[in-house]
This record gives structure tokens, C-alpha cells and sequence, in this order.
């Protein structure tokens, strides 16, 4: 079979005219927890349809219930007039739908060529016809006006162009709807210009694209309509052309702009709050690829909020500080004084604590007990002669499985046994107990219920009224609102905004954060 | 070593399974007793003991050491290549005419440097894993190599024959009618379990195997530790390595040791130490050593012939890891 | 527009493919070159000959190991399966030539398949599966030839495939390079190759995009044991006897070939010529030896191949550190 695709010459009629995708009333839950709610999608023929949502929206699991990665519990998914339930994504490719991910799901030993045919080459004599491979790959990735050797390994090439060889790989496949998850997120701006030049080849032949992105500007400058999801929920579908940036967030994040509301979270911050010297300084800080200016300065008895939409730089900043990775440029000071953290180990010598984004990943030890999770950082105090003292340690176990209510069978259960939340607290408890001078926190009330949030809120307020410094990474804006007495808004990497109570609130907020820089080719120039 | 692979669906074992896990170990032991003592005759005797015991120090007390290097995660396939260094190092010591013009300090001394010796090389690996970022399969494979050849140029392949009681005691040595290296090896076994559960170095050891981003973020010396483990099991295969030419009043630097490796990992596999780190059943990997060794003089005694006893190992080692995953 | 190839940071990465390995080549022909000019009957044709004959059988088992690695794992009973391999088809060899090999292949068979269905289906990870199945082989050897060496019937052709010349070249060697040549036409050319190097590149992606992924591991076990067993039976009649003890160490000579060669052991990239490379430059190492010793200069016992071995190994290991491949590698997956 060679590896081919026929040319769709639809007829350029109005997107949306004719509907592709229709995905309604979609349920699904994982373990009780509601992750889609009667969520939907409609994808017109030809069209580029942005989708958007913080995290936790919602929208991958939607798209993993469309390609079948996921089942739904309910609803109903229409794809080019046929009634589909797709079992899986190899399935859902041969149905016409192919998916981009934000990683490379090729194979970055083999060439391009072969990338892009894996699983069809062209025989002959039984035998894989390298040069009709070739010349079929070069055609492919002609069509979207890309020219290279597609001898080459695919890792020789920057992710800009390994992401044209998917897509390409994609449309070869027939595909008459083509997913792009997150492409964006670590091309460089000539690199965003020639994949969406390849999005509206695509358009132009009749394929629709599904375009999942947290970079706003960018959808204003490709895309037919936008869909929101908040919660598991869709809340709306809008074309462009209707819509701005700050209609975008405040629909993402469920706020009005003249919002004003109750007290909602844990904090109570006071105004007039004294707060004591500088215990965090970091200026011009630049940290990877992603981070190039970061500005944040937090003092003793001080809640600072690092707000940002998602991969705006937040946690690369902290654990640039916490010298988890190292820090390219930039300045760090520590309690006045200049530091260079290289590992974890120094920062915590340093007085500070750093309680990670995912706690599977980076942040529970899952087969050891609560008393050995929550004592880990402090291990080293606890031991003399290379002995751990198990009384002292008991003690402090007790004390904090009290202070911050950690519903737990005993010291000895498995962390991996409990809620998501009182695993936070025993993380929070980890660094507590350290006693540090500066505590970051990246999204300290992530996945966790509404009433443990409030209790962790108010411990942090706590804290922080007892001279504690807190730098504070959240999503939510509630908990910047109310829980930051300063807040470094960071956007593509560089802290655009800085707020000082009296002047924090959400409107302000997600207008930072909207911040915009102009994408060549936006069709709609950001107010 | 490639990934873990993907959990098997095909078969299933009961849901409480991974809590009687660690007695399942100690239950196959009981049952190929009471096996034993029904049908085999003259097995409740001392002979059958010691000579059982004896055979099963010298692995156990290599596998102690394997157990912890497979508890951060890692693997060490130089143990036997170890062996065959401190095995090689020692009678040349004792032998020399230093040694014989002074033999207590010689004895003394063959006892401890070809020990320190082999901690050494340990702690080369561990450096050499840690500092390149290499797989261990790999960077133990070195001295896998390289170290059989340098216990065989050291001596230029020739056996050497010795007669030294207090050397010996080591292997051939009693107290109380237990051999000497059976109580090493219980020391070891213990003053290990002792260490993982009440040490500083045990429990970061498995907060490495556990977790190793969280437990660097936690501020534990990753790096430090892992060639801590790699050194501890240098300076047990070192000690293996005396008690097996001490046994044999002969040390051969092509003999030595061989194959010793994947008895240990096979004993360490079957007493439930998850290769993916995060846990050491110390006293789990002593069982599965009884076990494979109980299980092979089972068979032995009952007329099965050694070869046959040796597939039996092997699918009973594929058995138990079998297991084992299941059960996570 | 045109795309240079061009990664993030430098283009180092391309040299450093490039240059593992071209790498292993140059050190084979230094090698080459050094023995050439120093010893006097080094490129005669009776020691090529019998450099060819006795290292064909690691090159066999280099050979298998090779496949395996690439797809991610690794075969650690291709030592036990030669030893079993040489005892059926000495036991065999009584019947002829057709027999014996025939015998002694079908021993690689069903080693390769227990491992295979060991690693896709029971699903334990290779080094204990292989491990394992390098038990059950050894046993297996061992009792079919109770304990001792199976002499090799003389009355047969059988001794053909292990002393025979055809053409000049010994047999054994044309084995091996019409294997190494299958070998590479199927690496290259067919899609199991392909696969191969799919699945030990990013295994998950190679499921995603729809490749028979079980299938091609297996299938990888399966002729490790086949070329295995066939190194089994070229020893029984080179040597004269099944050895049933033989075999120790080879598994490791293979994936340190192999790792030499330049082929990753995560999988993924490899190549077989350079797999031949790596055989025949650690096999030269204990050749270039013996005519040192020959020369009487140095005496440097056999021994310090092992050591030489090992060092070349570590030189190896250091030079391809994991870290740049590290580097790279997480600068794919932003």
C-alpha cells in the first residue's frame, strides 16, 4: 500500500456549514470524580476550532473520549454523519482521526522519511523500497511547502518540523479531522508561523483541525471559532471574530469581570499587615528556554502569588530557586545575601522548602509510611551517629499529623493509601518541619476537596501571620486574590506585572495575564 | 535494562494477595520442609543442616548486598569478578614472605585488605554509574569483565594451594557447631535489616529506589548514596570471596565466584525485592535462598539429577517474579 | 521553505551518532593495521582463517543479541542455549550433517520461544525472563548429556560445519557472514527490522502508531535463540563434542560486542555490521595478545584480555556517556 493521500477538494463553502464532529452530553468519571459533565463539541468540515480551558477542564479527557483512549460513561459522538465509539486511537486514526501530541510520538532514532511511513513502506520484491519511501515523504511534507532531507533522523530537527512530520504522517492516514494538543507550547515564533501556514493548507483541503492551546493570541490568528470548557463543562462556542482575550479568561476562569465576591478560600490577609525584611530576591531570572525575565521578591510574613496562565514559566522559576535546575541568568538572593543553588540539598540548607506541583511524580516515596514521607527532608536533624532517633521523630509526627489534621490510620499507613489531600498535608508537613525561612508552594490545593483546600488555606495564612515568607504558585485565582499580599503576574516567561494589596484583585489579575505579545498574522489585534 | 514491562492480564491472583506476599516467600519454605520431612529420608539430622547452611552462606551473604544495590533500582552483575579479586588477593598475602615471616599479621591482614579491596572496586562502580550516568547493567558489566582478569593476572591463572587454620577459620571454622560463615552471614543478614530499618543511610537507600525525583527534591544525596550501595556490596562479595577459597583450601581466579551473580539476583528475585527499587526484604532474600537451595537438595536427595534441579530453578525464578508483579 | 537539519542547541549530536559509529571501524583497523605491521603472520591466511573460525560463533551469538538489545532488552541465555544447542546436535550428529543442525536449531527454537512468551505474554521484564530461560537451557543441557562432553560422530559430514573449508573460508565463517548479511537485509529492508528499531525507540509511540509490538519482540527472542543455537552447533563440530558446560560467559562477550559496536543498550539504534566490528575487535584483542606473548617482549598472559576487555568497554561506555544522549533525548519531549 503507498503511503499517500488522495487531495479532498471540498467546496469551499463557510466553516461550520456542514458538521464533521458532534460530540454531545458526554459524561465521564474516574473513581468518583466527575471529569467531564455533559460536555460537547462541534466541529464543522474545513474548520479550525480552537479549544480552550485552564487545566483540569476538561478537555483532554474529552479528546481522549473521542479517540477512544478513554470511554465515555455517556452521550452521544456523531463524526461525519456516522454514529462512532471509537475503542481506541489506533482505531480512531483509521476512522480519519488523527492526533498531534505535545510529545513527539514518533521515533526519534529513525528518519524522517520513515517516520512518516512506518507500518506502509513500499515494497518491491518484497523488500522496503527506500527511495519510493523517500519520494512519498517528500511529497508529503511538499504539500505544506516544507523541504528537507528526510534521510536524516527525526531528532536532528528542531520540534517545530518534527511536529510537521506527525501531522504529515497524520493526513497521510486519510485524516479528516486532525487533533493538535498543546503543538505550540516550545516552538519559537517563526516556527508557530509555518505550523499554522500548515493549518491553513490543511483548511483549505477540506480537513478540520481541533486546536487545543493555552497561548491565546495565537488562536486569533488561525482559528474559525473558539470552545470553552470550565469544570468538565462546555460553556461556549463563539467564532473569532466575536470574542477578545479577556472574555477568553474570564470564561476560562469562571469570573466576571466586575466580579465581586464573598470570601471564598482559607485566607483572611490584612491590609495593614506588617511585614519584615526581604527573604527572597530574584530579578532578571532565566531558566531554561522558558523563563527569560523573571522578577519576584518575596518578605518574611509575606504571601507572594506567582500567577500565570499554564506555561507561563511559574514553576521553572521555583525550582530554579529551590536549585532543583539550574538557573542560565539572572540574580537570587537569599535573606540579603547572593546564592547559586545547585541542589536541592543547599536550598534546604538555605532555609527554604519547596512543595512540588505533582505529587505522584516528585513528591510522595508511595511504599513508605507517612511518618518516613513527612520526616524525609528533616531526616538528617533527627539523626545522631547515623542513627535515626524514632522517638523524635514520633513526636514531631504526631504533632503535625494533629496540626494539620491528617486523617490517616496511624503514622505507619502507606502514604500511597491516602486521599489526595491528606497526602498534601503530609508534603506540607514535609517542609514544615524543617522549619524554613521561605516556603514555595506550586499549587498547594491542586486536586484536593473543597474542605481540606480551606483548611491548607487557612494554614498557610497561619503560617505566613507567624512570619513565615510564602511564595505561592496558583491557578486559582481566588487563592491569589485573597491569599497574596503581593502578586508577580508572569507571562511567556517574563513577569509582566506587579500588584500590592489594595490593588490586587481579579480583574486586574487576569489583564495581566491576557498581556499580550503580537503573533505575526493575528487577524484580530489584541486590544 | 529496558523498561518494565507491561503487567500480563491474563492471569490473576486473588485481591489480598499483596498483603500475604511477603509470607508467601516464608510459606513456600515451609512447605518444601514439611516435603522434605515426609518423604526424605535422614533429613532432620545436623549433617543435612550444615551442609545446606553451608552451601547457602556464601550466596546469601553476597545477595545482602545485591539486595540493596537492587533496592535503589540498580543491578551489580561484578559480584563473582569481586569474589575472585578478594579470593585471589588473600593467600597471596599470607603466602608472601612478608606474611609468612609474620603470620598473625598476615592472617589479619589477608582478612581485611583483599575486603577493602573489593569495597574498592565497588565503590569504582558506583562512581562510574553515578558520575556518567550509565545503566548499571553496564557499568557493572566493566568489572564483570574486567575484574575476573585482574584476580587471573594477579595470580597468572595458577591455583593456589594453602593450609592456614587460622586463616580457614573463616570457612571451615565452628562456634558452638555452627560455621563461622554462617554466622557472617546472619550478622550481615541482621546488622542489614537493622540498617535499612533504623539508619539514616537505610532509609534514604529506600527513599532513592522509592522515588529518586522526590527524594532529591527532599534533599537526600542521591549520588552519595548510590555509591554507598555499590561499595557495601563490593565489601560483601569481598568477604564471600574469603569464605569460598577458605572452604575449598585453594583459590582459583577462574573459578572463584563464577556464576555467583545470578544466583544472587535469583535469590533476591525470588525473596520479593521489586526490581524497580523502593523496598529490600533482607531477610526475604535469605528465604529465597533457603528456597532455591532447599528446593535443589529436594530434588538431589530424591534422585532428581542436578540438571534437572537446575530448570526447575530457573522456571521456578520466573515464577516468582511473576508474582511478585502481579501483586503490585 | 528549506528546513535545515538543525537541532535546539548544536548539531553535536549528529557528530556524535557519525562518530560512535565510524568509531568502532577506526579502532578495528588500528587494530588491524598494528598487528599487520608488528607480527609477521598476522594477515597470513592462517591465522585469518582461524580467527574467523573461532570467533564465528560469538559473532552468531553477537549477532542475536543485537536484534534483542534493539528492541529495549537483553538475552541472557544465549550461552546455556549454544551449550544445549551442541549437545542435541552431537547426540544427532551420528544421523548426518541434516540432522544434527537441524537438532540442534530446533533446541534455539524452543529456548527463543519460552523467552519470548516469557517477556510478551507473562510479561516479566527480559533479564529475569532470559535469566530464567539461561537456566532451564544449562539444566536442559546438562541432562540430555549427563553431565559430560557428547562426543561428535566422525562417520557423518557433521564435523564439516565446524572444520570444513569451502572455497578457502572456513564453514563456520561462511555461516556467519551469510547470517550477518540476512541479518542486515532484514534490519534494513523488511519491516520486522524496522519494527525492531521502532519499538526500542519509543516503545509506546510505536504502539500508538500501530506496529505489532509483542510480535516483534518475540520474534526478536526467538532468532537470538535460533542464531545461538547455531553458534551451539558449529562448537560441537569444530570441538568435536556437545559441551554442555560451555557457553559461560558468552552472553556477556555478546552485549559488550554489541555495546562496542555502538548500538544502545536502551534500544533503538544499532547496527549489525558494526556488531561484527565489535566481535571482531574484542576476539582480535586475545589474537594481538598471543602474538605478543609469541614475540617474547612482553609475556602477557591471557589473561589480560579480560582486563583489556573491560577497559575498552568502560572507554566506550564513558565516550557515549548517557548524558548527551540524556540531554538530547528531553529536549525532544518538550
Amino acid at each position: 500500500m503507498a503511503c499517500s493521500i488522495p487531495l479532498q477538494q471540498s467546496d469551499r463553502s463557510m466553516p461550520g456549514l456542514s458538521t464533521l464532529l458532534s460530540m454531545r452530553d458526554i459524561d465521564k468519571h474516574f473513581q468518583g470524580a466527575r471529569a467531564l459533565n455533559k460536555a460537547s463539541l462541534e466541529v464543522g468540515a474545513g474548520e479550525i476550532m480552537a479549544l480552550v480551558g485552564q487545566n483540569g477542564a476538561g478537555k483532554s479527557t474529552l479528546i481522549k473520549v473521542l479517540t477512544g483512549a478513554h470511554r465515555k460513561d455517556a452521550g452521544t459522538i456523531v463524526f461525519d454523519d456516522k454514529e462512532v465509539a471509537f475503542a481506541s486511537p489506533q482505531a480512531a486514526q483509521a476512522g480519519g482521526i488523527s492526533t498531534i501530541y505535545q510529545e513527539i510520538n514518533l521515533i526519534p532514532y529513525r528518519s524522517v522519511a520513515e517516520n512518516i511511513c512506518l507500518g506502509r513502506q513500499p515494497r518491491r520484491y518484497g523488500l522496503i523500497d527506500w527511495q519510493r519511501t523517500n519520494n512519498e515523504a517528500r511529497r508529503l511534507l511538499g504539500r505544506f511547502a516544507i523541504d528537507l532531507d528526510v534521510r536524516q533522523p527525526l531528532a536532528e530537527f528542531s520540534t517545530a518540523v518534527q511536529q510537521m512530520v506527525a501531522i504529515a504522517r497524520a493526513i497521510s492516514f486519510n485524516a479528516k479531522l486532525v487533533i493538535m494538543d498543546e503543538p505550540t507550547s516550545s516552538l519559537d515564533e517563526n516556527e508557530v508561523k509555518v505550523l499554522f501556514d500548515v493549518m491553513r493548507q490543511l483548511r483549505s483541503e477540506g480537513v478540520s483541525v481541533i486546536f487545543i492551546t493555552h497561548r491565546l493570541d495565537e488562536l486569533f490568528a488561525v482559528c474559525d471559532r473558539v470552545t470553552v470548557m470550565r469544570d468538565g463543562r462546555t460553556i461556549t462556542t463563539q467564532p473569532m471574530s466575536k470574542v477578545d482575550k479577556l472574555q477568553l479568561v474570564s470564561a476560562m476562569l469562571g469570573r466576571d469581570r466586575e466580579d465581586v465576591r464573598v470570601q471564598a478560600t482559607g485566607f483572611r490577609r490584612s491590609p495593614m499587615a506588617s511585614t519584615g525584611g526581604e527573604v527572597l530576591y530574584t530579578d532578571a531570572l532565566m531558566v531554561g528556554y522558558r523563563v527569560k525575565s523573571a522578577h519576584v521578591e518575596v518578605q518574611s510574613g509575606q504571601i507572594a502569588g506567582l500567577a500565570g496562565l499554564l506555561g507561563s514559566g511559574r514553576t521553572e522559576v521555583a525550582r530554579a530557586i529551590f536549585g532543583a535546575d539550574p538557573a542560565s541568568g539572572g540574580e537570587i538572593r537569599v535573606l540579603g545575601k547572593p546564592v547559586h543553588p545547585s541542589d536541592p540539598a543547599q536550598a534546604i540548607k538555605l532555609g527554604i522548602g519547596f512543595c512540588t506541583e505533582d505529587r505522584k511524580v516528585e513528591g510522595i516515596v508511595p511504599d513508605m509510611s507517612v511518618r518516613e514521607n513527612l520526616t524525609l527532608a528533616l531526616l538528617p536533624h533527627l539523626t545522631r551517629f547515623g542513627v535515626v532517633n524514632e522517638d523524635r521523630q514520633r513526636e514531631i509526627v504526631d504533632r503535625f499529623i494533629k496540626r494539620l489534621a491528617i486523617k490517616t490510620t496511624g503514622p505507619e499507613q502507606k502514604i500511597k493509601d491516602l486521599s489526595g489531600g491528606n497526602q498534601q498535608k503530609v508534603l506540607l508537613a514535609r517542609w514544615l518541619c524543617t522549619n524554613p525561612k521561605l516556603l514555595i508552594l506550586d499549587e498547594p490545593t491542586r486536586g484536593i476537596d473543597v474542605g481540606a483546600k480551606m483548611e491548607i488555606q487557612s494554614l498557610i495564612n497561619e503560617l505566613a501571620d507567624q512570619g513565615l515568607a510564602v511564595l505561592m504558585i496558583s491557578s486559582e485565582l481566588e487563592e491569589i486574590v485573597e491569599g497574596a499580599d503581593r502578586v508577580f503576574v508572569l507571562s511567556d516567561g517574563r513577569t509582566v506585572a506587579e500588584l500590592s494589596r489594595g490593588s490586587i484583585d481579579a480583574a486586574a489579575i487576569m489583564h495581566a495575564m491576557a498581556h499580550d505579545t503580537p503573533v505575526t498574522g493575528a487577524v484580530n489585534p489584541v486590544p | 535494562m529496558s523498561e518494565a514491562q507491561p503487567i500480563a492480564t491474563n492471569a490473576r491472583l486473588p485481591a489480598v494477595w499483596p498483603r500475604l506476599r511477603p509470607f508467601a516467600t516464608l510459606a513456600a519454605l515451609l512447605v518444601l520442609l514439611a516435603f522434605n520431612l515426609a518423604v526424605t529420608p535422614n533429613f532432620v539430622s545436623w549433617q543435612t543442616l550444615n551442609v545446606n547452611m553451608t552451601q547457602v552462606a556464601t550466596i546469601v551473604i553476597v545477595s545482602v548486598g545485591m539486595t540493596l544495590v537492587i533496592a535503589t533500582g540498580g543491578i551489580d552483575l561484578s559480584v563473582g569478578s569481586l569474589m575472585a579479586i578478594s579470593g585471589a588477593l588473600a593467600p597471596l598475602i599470607f603466602l608472601s614472605p612478608f606474611g609468612l615471616a609474620h603470620p598473625a599479621l598476615g592472617v589479619a591482614l589477608a582478612l581485611v585488605v583483599p575486603v577493602a579491596a573489593a569495597a574498592a572496586f565497588g565503590f569504582f562502580n558506583g562512581w562510574f554509574i553515578t558520575r556518567f550516568g550509565v545503566q548499571p547493567i553496564v557499568g557493572t558489566l566493566v568489572l564483570f569483565i574486567a575484574g575476573r582478569g585482574i584476580a587471573q593476572v594477579m595470580t597468572n591463572g595458577n591455583l593456589q594451594v594453602f593450609k592456614n587454620p587460622s586463616f580457614q577459620v573463616i570457612g571451615l571454622g565452628r562456634v558452638f557447631g555452627v560455621p563461622v560463615q554462617v554466622i557472617i552471614m546472619l550478622i550481615l543478614v541482621a546488622a542489614a535489616a537493622w540498617m535499612l530499618r533504623r539508619t539514616l543511610l537505610g532509609r534514604q537507600i529506600l527513599a532513592v529506589g522509592g522515588n529518586e525525583r522526590a527524594a532529591r527534591l527532599s534533599g537526600v544525596p542521591v549520588a552519595v548514596i548510590k555509591r554507598w550501595v555499590y561499595t557495601i556490596s563490593g565489601f560483601c562479595a569481598g568477604i564471600a570471596g574469603l569464605v569460598v577459597v577458605s572452604i575449598n583450601s585453594s583459590s582459583d581466579a577462574n573459578l572463584v565466584g563464577l556464576g555467583m551473580e545470578l544466583d544472587a539476583i535469583a535469590a533476591v528475585a525470588v525473596g520479593g525485592t521489586p526490581f524497580a527499587g523502593g523496598q529490600a526484604m533482607v531477610v526475604g532474600t535469605l528465604l529465597g535462598a533457603l528456597i532455591i537451595q532447599l528446593l535443589r537438595y529436594t530434588l538431589l536427595a530424591n534422585g532428581v539429577p542436578d540438571s534437572a534441579a537446575l530448570i526447575v530453578k530457573g522456571a521456578v525464578i520466573a515464577l516468582a517474579v511473576w508474582s511478585q508483579q502481579r501483586g503490585r | 521553505m528549506t528546513m535545515p537539519a538543525r537541532d535546539r542547541s548544536t548539531s553535536r549530536p549528529q557528530l556524535l551518532k557519525v562518530a560512535s559509529q565510524q568509531r568502532v571501524m577506526i579502532a578495528l583497523a588500528l587494530l588491524i593495521l598494528f598487528g599487520a605491521l608488528r607480527y609477521d603472520n598476522f594477515l597470513g591466511s592462517f591465522n585469518v582463517f582461524s580467527v574467523m573460525r573461532y570467533n564465528s560463533m560469538f559473532a552468531l551469538t553477537s549477532l542475536g543479541m543485537c536484534f534483542v538489545i534493539m528492541t529495549g532488552g537483553i538475552d541472557l541465555s544465549v550461552g546455556t542455549t549454544a551449550a544445549l544447542a551442541s549437545v542435541v546436535s552431537a547426540l544427532l550428529s551420528p544421523y548426518g550433517l541434516v540432522p544434527g543442525l537441524c537438532g540442534g536449531l530446533l533446541a534455539g527454537v524452543v529456548v527463543g520461544t519460552v523467552n519470548g512468551l516469557l517477556v510478551t505474554r507473562v510479561g516479566i521484564q527480559p533479564f529475569i525472563a532470559t535469566l530464567s530461560g539461561m537456566l532451564m537451557a544449562s539444566g536442559s543441557g546438562l541432562l540430555l548429556a549427563r553431565n559430560q562432553s557428547v562426543s561428535v560422530s566422525y562417520d557423518t559430514s557433521f564435523t564439516e560445519l565446524g572444520q570444513g573449508d569451502l572455497s578457502g573460508l572456513p564453514v563456520p565463517a561462511w555461516i556467519a557472514i551469510f547470517a550477518y548479511l540476512a541479518g542486515s537485509i532484514l534490519l534494513n529492508y523488511t519491516a520486522f527490522g524496522r519494527n525492531v528499531l521502532a519499538v526500542g525507540g519509543n516503545e509506546e509511540a510505536a504502539r500508538l502508531m500501530g506496529l505489532p509490538v509483542a510480535r516483534t519482540k518475540f520474534l526478536a527472542y526467538l532468532q537470538s535463540g535460533v542464531l545461538a543455537s547455531l553458534a551451539g552447533v558449529i562448537l560441537a563440530a569444530q570441538f568435536g563434542a556437545g559441551q554442555p558446560a560451555e557457553g559461560v560467559g558468552w552472553e556477556l562477550f555478546s552485549i559488550a560486542a554489541v555495546v562496542v559496536g555502538g548500538t544502545l543498550l536502551t534500544g533503538g539504534i544499532g547496527s549489525v555490521v558494526t556488531t561484527l566490528a565489535g566481535v571482531l575487535l574484542l576476539g582480535l584483542i586475545f589474537n594481538v595478545l598471543n602474538f605478543e606473548n609469541g614475540m617474547g617482549w612482553i609475556s602477557l598472559s591471557a589473561y589480560w584480555q579480560s582486563v583489556i576487555r573491560g577497559v575498552f568497554l568502560m572507554i566506550v561506555v564513558m565516550a557515549g556517556s548517557g548524558k548527551k544522549w540524556a540531554v538530547f533525548r528531553r529536549s525532544l519531549a518538550h
